[in-house]
């Protein structure tokens, strides 16, 4: 009996050690997962951030980097505020203030260090050093903030926030796992679209920690460890220079300038008005003066030159002729009276010219001309005549990128409105129940189309280089000049002969010299070949445009000033396209008593009232107008909530609006009288 | 000279041999469970002896000394005096209760100077003697009551005391004495209730009480249909339902004691062996952490030193009670299976010695060396790998700490010692 008790016990034990041996067999050798929490548990991935690439404007001068900042860390457990009252002050914050960011850093944990102020700059960061000794557990690491040398280039440059769930998810769909919580990222503007180049490649560094969180030096020695790659360096092709100037000039107004290379397709400057200061979108004032600017009526976070559109107007004009002479459906020496026209011009009389239309901006000649662009095919019936008319017309006009992405490296580029017999069909209810008198308002550059301002500037560019563009960009070179996308580099033709440009612009020559320019826009020794244009709104005054290109022969700018609800093109838009040209041209400006009263200008009030109008229905207007406005609107708030899905706190009502009261903002009323008088 | 050659000769190598590796590979693995690779101290630097691993090595030191004063002590001291030390401990766990220090909440330890000890630790030895004295006596005979009162009492004096300094851990070794009752004759029903109660009380926690009441109904039926006809009385019947019920009782009670007798900790370690992620952030803490450690090893471990789990204190209390943990990590499944393996062999070789003794005061002193060592075994490997409440017991031989260090040796080196005096003694009935 002793004997099977002696082998029972035995066999107990024996038991136990097989149970054991198998769990341990399933814990350490099958169950994989404890592997992964060993990881969690014990190693953390220190993110070692790169310094984000520099940008140049096309002379090298550096517009856009980095300045290093200070954030100020706390160890609670570490540290000891003997005079909190001294501290604060030291800090300019409240007792409030520091009482819960001790509580916040507490909680957080007592033995790791967690951020208590951020972003303190050198200057207050060498006020506070000597003090520092008195205050243990309190450190400084060194980051970096965004700084951009140059308030006016703030849409096109964009900035660099924080990234949005939204978009980390988005990022996330696209197989894109760079991007972490807490990452900055170009939001708008260059910094979004080169985001890739500029943010470099993050670093990553493991280190063991203890359960309290404290780092215990590297895992295997640093063998996983990462240098960050700092980011590559962006040469724009902006000249700073021109960009300030023409900045200062769209000072109290609201609307684009856009001059480009046109041998190159380079942007020189890209002006959205008003601007706002980047730099202070980028660092502790971000939340607050994202704000006010989200709040502000005339939207200064939208970057119009790309983003908004309108009619172009009588500019269009330009395009009109073009197609006409290509087509060979009007001769240079072809021309029109105004009778049987259902416009009203001013420029009493006949134009016996091509470019005769174009200096006098003549309605009467270019409903002539488009009614034969449409009307001149083979079709018998008059409705497929129109059909197939405005198809032909649409191929050519698209070839000038209107409706067409130019493909600008900015985000949020809009593709405008050319209309085309879909567009028509589908309005009208139906094919062939529409004919040239139903649409003859697009042919001076009203009703059913709209552009953006890059491409109102594009269209000077092409015309400046008889028949030719290439993509407007606004980076010439990432690291050094000439390394861009080829698409950036190719000549796309407008598919016009170059036989055909010179009547049309001995027209833009005639229209500055003496036609519907304002004279001062003249310059005495640089030839300028310009168009105006007025676009019609809903809101009250029309816009004011113009495009332009100098010198006549071997063009070295082209350009396009959009001033919103400042009236007639010719009188608002025209000089300050010309005191820019100057500027880039010659290096200077002489004129100097016209530069001060232009930058004083204001149209702000007119925009204004055009706001406070609109929240009226407005029955005056034309029906085709006012549904293009609506959609100019709905496009406007969609872009905007597009480019900034920042948590819509209850609005507040809109913050009243300061209007500078210069003795130029000109009443509304009178001003209507003036545009349409001229025009 | 010639009883020293006597023992050398006679000695067990064999488990003094797994004896060494054992409190070497214990010693290695505290060196390695509060390694600090930022500083790592070596044994020749300053300030290595304040540390756990420093104090261990003077523990170890200490510890041959002791083991050769019990083998220099004439073997029939330990027979002759069973009693005495019984007695002198008892009377020092009544001491610690006086004039102890208190350390984590359990009043058990004797200070002197930077060193503490706990006389519980060393009651087991005490009681093992005394034991083996009591049952060596002529004429005992285990199946009888007033033999199995007497044991009872020998074996339930020192856990009182204990309890009473809050040590429940060391307490409920005593439980293990069980084996060595069950070797020596004690009737099997004992054991057997024992294992019908551990088993009853594991399945009501894991299932509800009613689901039980039917399990015991269903099986108690299946009991019956099973037996012969000619069994099948109403006696029999009537006995099987009888115990049913007191097993349905005992559920019930189990529920009632978990909620109304054990403490708040208590009650969650052991809800935590069933329900592995219950309180994650306080009681279930330590379990996980301890799998972590232990299932991140892998096969061949994260080699020596390079174990991130344990030296970084995410397993409590890891050169004591859990520095399986740290075996484990830093040698795997092959580490672990050694570890395992060197217990296996130590306990199977002792009861394999304790059967070869003439004389029964050594004999069921082996038994009692066999019982302590597996219930501390089952115990402290069972709560790492999670299949085991956690109760505060060390791993002989490699936990830190100089009172178990120092018992398990006196324990182990008194057996070794009898052992080789086995052809001395001679049986007395």
């Amino acid at each position: 009996m002793d004997e099977i008790r002696k082998r029972f016990i035995q066999g107990f034990i024996i038991l136990i050690a097989i149970l054991y041996i198998g769990r341990l067999f399933y814990l350490q050798v099958i169950d994989e997962t404890y592997k992964l929490d060993a990881q969690n548990n014990a190693i953390r991935k220190i993110v070692q951030v790169p310094f984000r690439g520099l940008i140049y404007d096309r002379n090298k001068k550096l517009i856009v980097y980095n300045t290093p900042v200070y954030d100020l860390y706390i160890t609670p457990k570490k540290a000891h505020v003997q005079d909190t009252l001294k501290f604060c002050r030291l800090f300019d914050i409240t007792r409030s203030e520091f009482d819960s960011l001790t509580h916040l850093a507490r909680i957080y944990s007592p033995v790791r260090p967690s951020l208590f102020l951020r972003q303190l700059s050198k200057e207050e960061y060498a006020r506070v050093q000597d003090a520092m000794v008195d205050y243990p557990g309190f450190s400084f690491q060194i980051s970096s903030l965004r700084t951009y040398q140059s308030k006016g280039m703030a849409n096109a440059l964009g900035y660099v926030g924080e990234i949005s769930p939204e978009r980390l998810l988005k990022e996330q769909e696209k197989g894109n796992e760079y991007y972490r919580q807490g990452d900055y990222v170009g939001v708008t503007g260059l910094e979004r679209f080169y985001e890739d180049e500029l943010r470099g490649q993050r670093g990553e560094k493991y280190v063991m920690v203890n359960s309290r969180g404290v780092e215990k030096g590297a895992f295997k020695n640093g063998e996983f460890d990462r240098e960050p790659v700092a980011g590559k360096n962006l040469i724009s092709s902006v000249d700073i220079a021109l960009q300030d100037y023409a900045d200062s000039l769209m000072q109290h107004k609201v609307g684009s300038v856009v001059a480009i290379e046109p041998s190159s397709g380079e942007i020189l400057a890209m002006v959205s008005a008003p601007t706002y200061d980047p730099s202070k979108l980028s660092g502790r004032t971000f939340s607050k003066y994202f704000q006010t600017l989200n709040l502000d009526p005339l939207h200064p976070l939208i970057n119009r030159p790309p983003s908004a559109y309108y009619r172009p107007g009588s500019t269009f004009k330009l395009i009109q002729a073009l197609i006409g002479l290509q087509l060979g459906v009007i001769s240079p020496s072809t021309g029109f009276g105004h009778a049987g026209v259902p416009m009203k011009c001013h420029c009493g009389g006949t134009s016996s010219s091509i470019q005769l239309g174009i200096k006098n901006s003549c309605n009467p000649y270019f409903y002539n001309v488009f009614k034969r662009i449409i009307y001149n095919n083979k079709e018998q019936n008059l409705f497929k005549k129109s059909a197939v008319g405005l198809q032909r017309w649409n191929d050519m006009a698209s070839k000038f990128g209107i409706g067409q992405e130019l493909g600008i490296d900015l985000p949020n580029e809009t593709k405008g409105k050319l209309p085309s017999v879909e567009y028509y069909d589908k309005v009208y209810k139906g094919p062939l129940r529409w004919k040239f008198s139903n649409i003859y308002s697009v042919g001076i550059g009203e009703g059913e189309i709209v552009i953006n301002p890059l491409k109102m500037a594009n269209v000077a560019a092409i015309i400046a280089n008889r028949g030719w563009y290439v993509r407007p960009h606004l980076v010439k070179g990432i690291n050094e000049i000439g390394n861009i996308d080829n698409k950036y580099k190719e000549h796309i033709s407008a598919g016009i002969d170059r036989r055909h440009f010179e009547p049309v612009i001995e027209g833009m020559v005639g229209a500055v010299n003496a036609g519907t320019v304002a004279a001062e826009a003249r310059l005495s020794d640089i030839q300028i070949c310009g168009k105006t244009g007025t676009s019609q709104n809903k809101h009250g005054q029309d816009h004011a445009i113009f495009i332009a290109f100098a010198p006549r022969e071997n063009p070295k700018i082209a350009i396009a000033v959009f001033i919103e609800n400042a009236g007639f093109g010719g009188t608002h838009s025209a000089p300050i396209a010309s005191l820019c040209i100057e500027k880039y041209l010659k290096g200077k400006v002489e004129r100097k008593a016209m530069e001060t009263r232009w930058m004083n200008k204001s149209y702000l009030a007119n925009v204004l009232s055009a706001k406070s109008a609109s929240a009226k229905p407005n029955k005056e207007v034309k029906a085709t107008a006012e549904k293009d406005s609506t959609i100019e609107d709905y496009q406007l708030r969609n872009l905007k909530e597009e480019l900034f899905k920042l948590d819509q706190v209850n609005k507040p009502k809109a913050p009243a609006f300061k209007i500078p009261m210069q003795p130029e903002a000109v009443l509304p009323k009178n001003q209507k009288i003036t545009s349409k008088k001229i025009h | 000279m010639k009883r020293e050659e006597q023992i050398s000769r006679n000695l067990d190598w064999v488990t003094v041999l797994i004896y060494i590796l054992c409190v070497v590979a214990g010693w290695l693995n505290i060196y390695a469970a509060i390694y600090n690779p930022e500083h790592p101290i070596w044994i020749f630097d300053d300030g290595f002896f304040d540390t756990n691993s420093g104090k261990q090595l003077i523990w170890i030191g200490t510890t041959v000394l002791l083991i050769i004063a019990i083998l220099v002590i004439d073997h029939r001291f330990y027979d002759t005096f069973a009693f005495p030390i019984y007695g002198f401990f008892l009377f020092m766990l009544l001491a610690v209760l006086v004039v102890g220090t208190e350390v984590k909440g359990s009043h058990s330890w004797f200070r002197i100077g930077s060193f503490q000890l706990q006389p519980a630790e060393f009651s087991k030895m005490a009681t093992c003697l005394a034991l083996a004295k009591y049952l060596s006596t002529p004429l005992t005979n285990l199946s009888r009551f007033k033999d199995q009162l007497n044991v009872a009492i020998i074996i339930a004096i020192p856990p009182i005391l204990i309890l009473a300094s809050n040590e429940t851990g060391v307490a409920l070794v005593f439980a293990s004495f069980l084996i060595l009752l069950y070797r020596e004759g004690l009737p099997g029903m004992y054991p057997a209730i024992f294992l019908a109660v551990v088993t009853l009380f594991i399945l009501s926690l894991i299932f509800e009480e009613w689901q039980i009441y039917i399990g015991l109904a269903v099986v108690s039926a299946l009991v019956v249909w099973a037996m012969p006809r000619y069994e099948r009385k109403t006696k029999n019947i009537l006995a099987i339902l009888g115990v049913a019920f007191c097993m349905g009782l005992f559920v019930t009670g189990v529920d009632w004691a978990i909620n109304n007798v054990l403490k708040e900790h208590q009650r969650n370690r052991i809800r935590v062996l069933v329900d592995p992620d219950f309180d994650r952030k306080k009681t279930g803490y330590n379990v996980r952490q301890a799998k972590i450690a232990i299932g991140s090893g892998g096969l061949l471990g994260k080699g020596y030193l390079q174990g991130t789990q344990t030296k970084f204190d995410f397993v409590p209390e890891q050169s004591t009670d859990f520095i399986f943990c740290t075996v484990g990590e830093e040698f795997g499944f092959v580490g672990s299976l050694t570890v395992v393996g060197l217990f296996i062999g130590l306990m199977l070789r002792l009861i394999y010695l304790a059967d070869r003794q003439k004389s029964r005061f050594a004999r069921v002193y082996g038994y009692g060396v066999v019982s302590i060592i597996f219930f501390h075994f089952l115990v402290n490997i069972g709560m790492t790998i999670g299949l085991m409440p956690v109760i505060g017991i060390p791993l002989p031989f490699f936990s830190y700490g100089g009172s178990s260090l120092w018992s398990f040796s006196i324990l182990l080196f008194i057996f070794l010692k009898l052992d080789a005096h086995r052809s001395q003694m001679l049986s007395r009935w």
